[in-house]
């Protein structure tokens, strides 16, 4: 198992810059997630490490070893694809055993290698059955399977659960996180549903134009994002952003909201621009009686456990998050005010979250 | 009530019998010369000359025996002077008053049949799918100008360029030897080879060979090991139409070969008989040339079926 440290890579398809100057450090053993929309530069991110696509510039390296230009196979990494990828014309036996025959192993160390993974995975008594007659699960098992079987530096997996359906991925998050602890892995796992990267990762970097934004914790990266890239691509529904047309100085703790001042963290930085953005998360706002900022309900969203109010203002819409027991009627003119000290200003020349009381 | 088994998209019992029917009366019109031509091989020299012609006849091997041997014709007291004949077709040959002076060349020119028809096959399979292969994979600079460059070998008949290549197999030794025919009929089909295969070869997705890359293979390991067998279908279907054409090749075997090399299409229109053409064994000449291209085409239909609407809907 290894460390995959990143360092200026860029990767350019003519004029198109897919990958642009990222720096990143995977850790021995961390199950790293590149999270971010389609077209972001994850997925060439990871077939660089994976030596599937040579890097424009910079470098890539495993164990401290610059492993950038080798050819893939010479990196003893595994590669997880969405579609899978099992050989059609083998058995799960001779998919599994695939990666192991190019290694100098005897018939029954092959074959002992197999058995483990295959029981590792509960697949062992598929193992003389045509990849074509399995279920999605079970192909996305072997895949597993033919990964891990040879015990490489790091998994790499893109999209993997892409193409299951909705309840079974949920299964596989929490199947494919234990067996990252059983086998002590690095893993490197590549997607745009952060339902299933905050489930799972350790640490997840949110992409945007080929640009790492922000690498972090699954918990810091919801709570104190960096831009207001990652605030609004992270949580469902996204972040509220509410402008604000007051230049913010350090240790300023309030804005004027409307009528009414509203409480902030303590600044740390001050903006460039008198436009600027309150970020506050649905979660944080609550319905208040008086002295609370005025709106009229525009929409509910019933979801079971908590409701979802949009909430008409001259700010523009605000979602709120609320009980589902909570009484509101459309049209219905409420007031709100922020439930604690957990908003975000972001400076509207360069949408970056300054530094506070809260986000320091 | 209505008959709701059946799919709308279905046709119906009418227009199956239809189609049947219009298949059948068509398979007969196309066969009808192949079974006269097995027919023929079966009859008598006079029963295949006969007027009006005989449907029914009296079965006789006379046309095989015609084919493998050279026969001379001699007197009758020569032939009696002769010990009796010791094999079935001897006797057969005897009665027609000849003797059997040796065998005929037409073995020797089926098997460079099945050296150069095989031969060229396999090159223009194997070569094809290298090509088809980095055409479908890489960036190769000018790809759509080299793959029309390709396709524009074929756009005129190959016996256009007859006279050149004439002359420059003349000069480089390869008139009327194996290898010049297999590099010929190899090169006329490797563009059909390279765009059959092409087709095929975008149809497998990158992530096979990529996952054995991954693994630890080279990529001409994942070409063979990975890539190759799920092209099964087209190099089938790509194998039938290469060999068909090798096999039928009529014009440049007439001009290239004529003794080592020859192969059976142009010498089966030689085998005439004695005061006329020798149709019996004409017919069986033609019929055994049938069988291997046959067999081939059966072996293979499996994949050929498959490998027309290969791609028509995706999976």
């Amino acid at each position: 198992m290894a460390e995959i440290e990143i360092k200026n890579l860029h990767k350019s398809f003519g004029d198109f810059v897919a990958v642009k100057n990222s720096n990143l450090v995977i850790e021995n053993k961390e199950f790293f997630v590149l999270l971010g929309p389609s077209g972001c530069g994850k997925t060439t991110t990871l077939r660089m490490i994976a030596g599937l696509e040579l890097p424009t510039s910079g470098n890539i390296l495993l164990d401290r070893e610059d492993v950038g230009y080798l050819r893939a196979s010479q990196r003893d990494i595994a590669f997880v694809f969405q579609l899978f990828a099992l050989y059609p014309h083998m058995n799960v036996r001779n998919n599994l055993a695939f990666p192991l025959k190019m290694q100098k192993f005897s018939k029954t160390e092959v074959d002992s290698k197999v058995m483990e993974a295959a029981k590792l995975l509960r697949i062992d008594h598929l193992l003389k059955s045509k990849v074509s007659s399995l279920a999605g699960g079970d192909r996305q098992r072997v895949a597993l399977g033919r990964a891990l079987v040879r015990r490489p530096k790091a998994f790499l997996m893109d999209e993997p659960l892409g193409t299951l359906d909705a309840e079974f991925r949920e299964l596989m998050c929490l199947e494919l996180r234990k067996l990252h602890d059983e086998i002590d892995a690095t893993t490197v796992y590549v997607t745009h549903d952060q339902q299933e990267a905050m489930s799972m990762a350790d640490r997840i970097a949110v992409m945007n134009e080929g640009e790492v934004l922000q690498a972090d914790s699954p918990k810091i990266i919801y709570n104190k994002p960096k831009t207001k890239f990652v605030a609004n691509f992270i949580g469902s529904p996204g972040m509220n952003f509410i402008p604000i047309k007051e230049k913010i100085t350090p240790n300023q703790s309030s804005i004027k909201l409307l009528d009414s001042s509203l409480k902030i963290p303590e600044q740390r930085e001050g903006t460039n621009s008198n436009e600027n953005f309150l970020g506050v998360r649905p979660e944080n706002l609550r319905l208040v009686s008086e002295n609370g900022v005025k709106g009229n309900i525009f929409g509910v969203e019933y979801l079971g456990s908590r409701k979802i109010l949009t909430v008409e203002t001259q700010l523009g819409n605000i979602k709120i998050r609320v009980d589902s027991d909570t009484q509101v009627k459309i049209n219905e003119q409420i007031q709100f005010d922020t439930l604690n000290n957990n908003q975000i200003i972001f400076d509207g020349s360069n949408d970056m979250a300054l530094q506070s009381e809260f986000m320091s | 009530m209505m008959d709701t088994s059946r799919s709308p998209s279905e046709a119906s019992g009418f227009s199956r019998k239809l189609a049947a029917t219009i298949i059948i009366v068509y398979m007969v019109v196309t066969l009808i010369p192949i079974s006269w031509m097995v027919a023929t091989s079966f009859k008598s020299v006079d029963s295949a000359i006969s007027y009006p012609p005989e449907v029914f006849f009296e079965p006789s091997l006379e046309g095989y025996v015609n084919l493998f041997t050279n026969r001379s014709r001699q007197p009758k007291d020569y032939l009696d002077s002769l010990p009796p004949p010791d094999t079935w077709y001897e006797e057969l040959v005897r009665s027609r008053e000849m003797v059997i002076t040796g065998p005929s060349k037409f073995l020797p020119r089926y098997s460079n049949s099945l050296i150069i028809g095989f031969g060229a096959t396999f090159f223009s399979v194997f070569l094809g799918s290298l090509a088809a292969y980095a055409l479908s994979r890489f960036r190769v600079p000018l790809k759509d100008d080299l793959l029309f460059f390709i396709l524009s070998t074929r756009m005129f008949p190959p016996i256009a360029v007859a006279v050149p290549i004439f002359i420059m197999y003349r000069k480089l030794g390869l008139g009327d030897t194996h290898v010049g025919m297999i590099i010929l009929y190899t090169v006329v089909n490797l563009s059909l080879s390279v765009w059959l295969l092409k087709g095929f070869m975008d149809e497998i997705p990158r992530e096979y060979e990529e996952a054995a890359m991954i693994d630890g293979y080279s990529r001409m390991q994942a070409f063979f090991k990975v890539v190759l067998p799920q092209a099964t279908t087209g190099i089938a279907a790509t194998a039938i139409f290469c060999m068909i054409f090798s096999w039928n090749e009529y014009a440049f075997a007439v001009l290239l070969t004529q003794f080592n090399a020859q192969t059976a299409p142009p010498f089966i229109p030689t085998i005439i008989g004695e005061g006329g053409l020798d149709w019996p064994a004409i017919g069986a000449g033609t019929t055994l040339f049938l069988i291997p291209v046959m067999i081939f085409t059966v072996v293979l239909r499996k994949h050929l079926l498959r490998g027309i609407t290969f791609g028509a809907v995706r999976k």
